[in-house]
């Protein structure tokens, strides 16, 4: 079987809901019967024939040629297989992903990753803000799985995340982090303001000192760490970095203090 | 078959006879080989024979920075019961007691089994609320506050319901000294057979026994066939060269590790000569009926 593959012919008239083209979705479904799926989102009513020309017939391995800000929800829930986009991506690219492994080959607009559970989402370029994060009304972001995001993210990485982990490689917005309820945030080249703020539990590992933290964060000493050694290796044997990052006594700062108080924000001395 | 003779050492024409047991293993670390070694011997301290002390207990191998999970110097160390019960009290309990005390230490598990025991998830309570757990690519651990850092301990290790234990040869020779040479060469051999440990001091057990005895309560009492001051007054195994006895007993994590550690052991044995060493190797047996598994000695021959 060959790669299911959907090019881009030209830039969408309106933004795409692109959540029916999942394995799960699209299992048993001909390709002609693909190509009737309504994606579009206003009046127009574009349809995935309008917008992609369709090649090859596996659904394991789902492949988007060319992106755009307003591909919106790719790959959201899928459970299985591989999803490429050699692109940009819009909104909420593999929200609620459960398993499987979702590459976007470009950069990804806000909310990447939204409450996932399983799974690898591996962004090169650039996410948008929220990375991770819950919708509104929703009380928990991500919930497992492997977020890495090669280049920036935006303000409030990993918010209210409960499970898994998160890398963000040259740097993060302010509030990274914010409200966590558990889980593993790795920020490289530099968070924004405050990271960690309003934080119940969960790890925030930086590659520097946090440029400000909120007030009601203590200072927590210096001692020789495992976990420090265990996540080091673990981020360069998943190819996520080549260097370690925290070192073998890692600073650490406890908090948020303004609220329960068991989290941490780590990094080298 | 008679016996056989291999570089002027005669064999016994006997096997050892081994039964099934539950065994698990972990790994311990520390900042460096002394203080991992330190943790792992006052753990497997008083482990010598399930009889007496609940469970049997070793170092398998000690492990180079490269081939631990935190890259630090470790030791494999393993704990053989006879019940999946009893066992999982004992790692709790000596870990608990000698890992989670000793300085720098960590723990990890050591073996992937059929079944799990339970390790930092137990251990967890000592902190009190502070306790920090971690998922990492598909691992758990608890991290838990102590005074020089955090004691890291993985939630569970495995299981084997495929150990065996009671594996064993005896080594005779003329004088105790020589014993003991002996010995010591087949210890140092089996040392180095992944997965199979010695638990008696020094990997060497002098008062090898028999089951029961004449007085009540007894499990085990002197096995006066091998024990040379009584050579005139019983019917003895030993014939007039011999004058020491000392028994070897292996377990290990597979019927293939206890065969390969009596390779390895007797090998020793047979290369350090009569002179030197041992001048007979024979092995412990209940006749055959009681263990599940047998050891001959004449398939241990190099």
């Amino acid at each position: 079987m060959k790669a299911l593959t959907f090019t881009l012919v030209a830039e969408p008239p309106e933004r795409l809901d692109l959540s029916p083209l999942t394995a799960e979705r699209l299992a048993g479904i001909e390709r002609h019967d693909i190509e009737k799926i309504q994606i579009g989102m206003s009046k127009h009513g574009s349809k995935v024939g309008d917008i992609f020309r369709v090649a090859g017939n596996d659904p394991l391995d789902i492949v988007f040629e060319g992106g755009s800000a307003r591909l919106d929800r790719v790959a959201e829930g899928m459970r299985d297989g591989s999803v490429r986009l050699v692109g940009d991506a819009g909104a909420q690219a593999g929200r609620a992903m459960r398993g499987g492994k979702l590459t976007i080959e470009g950069n990804a607009g806000p909310h990447a990753g939204s409450a996932m559970r399983g799974g690898r989402l591996e962004i090169t370029g650039n996410a948008g803000d929220h990375l991770g994060a819950p919708l509104a009304g929703e009380l928990a972001g991500m919930n497992g799985g492997v977020l890495i995001v090669r280049g920036k993210a935006g303000a409030f990485a990993a918010d209210r995340m409960r499970r898994g982990l998160i890398a963000v490689l040259k740097g993060s917005g302010d509030h990274a982090g914010s409200r966590m309820i558990a889980g593993t945030l790795v920020v490289a080249g530099g968070a924004g303001e405050m990271p960690g703020y309003l934080m119940r539990r969960g790890s925030i590992l930086l590659d520097r000192a946090p440029k400000s933290l909120s007030p009601s964060f203590v200072e927590c000493g210096a001692p020789e760490s495992v976990f420090a050694a265990i996540i080091d290796r673990h981020l360069i044997a998943e190819g996520i970095l080549k260097r370690p990052l925290l070192g073998n006594a890692p600073h650490k700062y406890g908090g948020d203090n303004a609220v329960l108080g068991m989290g941490e924000v780590l990094f080298p001395r | 078959m008679p016996n056989v003779s291999v570089n002027g050492i005669t064999i016994d024409d006997t096997f050892a006879e081994a039964f099934g047991m539950r065994a698990t293993a972990i790994i311990i670390t520390a900042p460096n080989r002394k203080w991992a070694r330190q943790a792992a011997i006052t753990m497997t301290g008083f482990a010598t024979s399930v009889i007496g002390c609940g469970c049997e207990a070793a170092i398998d191998v000690e492990l180079p920075p490269s081939a631990t999970p935190d890259g630090r110097p470790g030791c494999r160390v393993m704990i053989f019961a006879m019940g999946t019960e009893e066992l999982q009290k004992q790692l709790l309990n000596r870990v608990g007691q000698c890992v989670l005390t000793s300085p720098g230490s960590a723990c990890f598990a050591g073996l992937e089994g059929s079944a799990a025991l339970k390790l930092g998830s137990a251990l967890r309570y000592f902190g009190d609320g502070w306790q920090i757990s971690k998922k990492i690519g598909g691992r758990h651990f608890w991290r838990v506050p102590v005074m020089d850092g955090e004691f890291l301990c993985e939630a569970t290790t495995g299981l084997t319901k495929e150990a065996v234990g009671g594996g064993n040869f005896f080594v005779m020779a003329e004088s105790s000294a020589k014993a003991l040479v002996a010995a010591e060469a087949a210890v140092a051999a089996i040392s180095q057979v992944p997965g199979a440990i010695v638990p008696f001091p020094g990997g060497i057990a002098r008062s090898g026994s028999k089951i029961g005895g004449k007085y009540k309560g007894m499990i085990a009492s002197a096995n006066e066939a091998y024990a040379p001051t009584l050579r005139g007054v019983v019917k003895s195994a030993l014939g007039p060269d011999i004058n020491a006895v000392l028994e070897i007993v292996i377990d290990g994590e597979t019927n293939d590790a206890v065969t390969a550690a009596m390779k390895a052991g007797i090998k020793a044995v047979l290369d350090l000569g009569p002179h030197k060493g041992a001048v007979r190797i024979s092995a412990g047996n209940y006749g055959g009926k009681l263990g599940k598994f047998i050891y001959s000695l004449k398939d241990m021959l190099p």
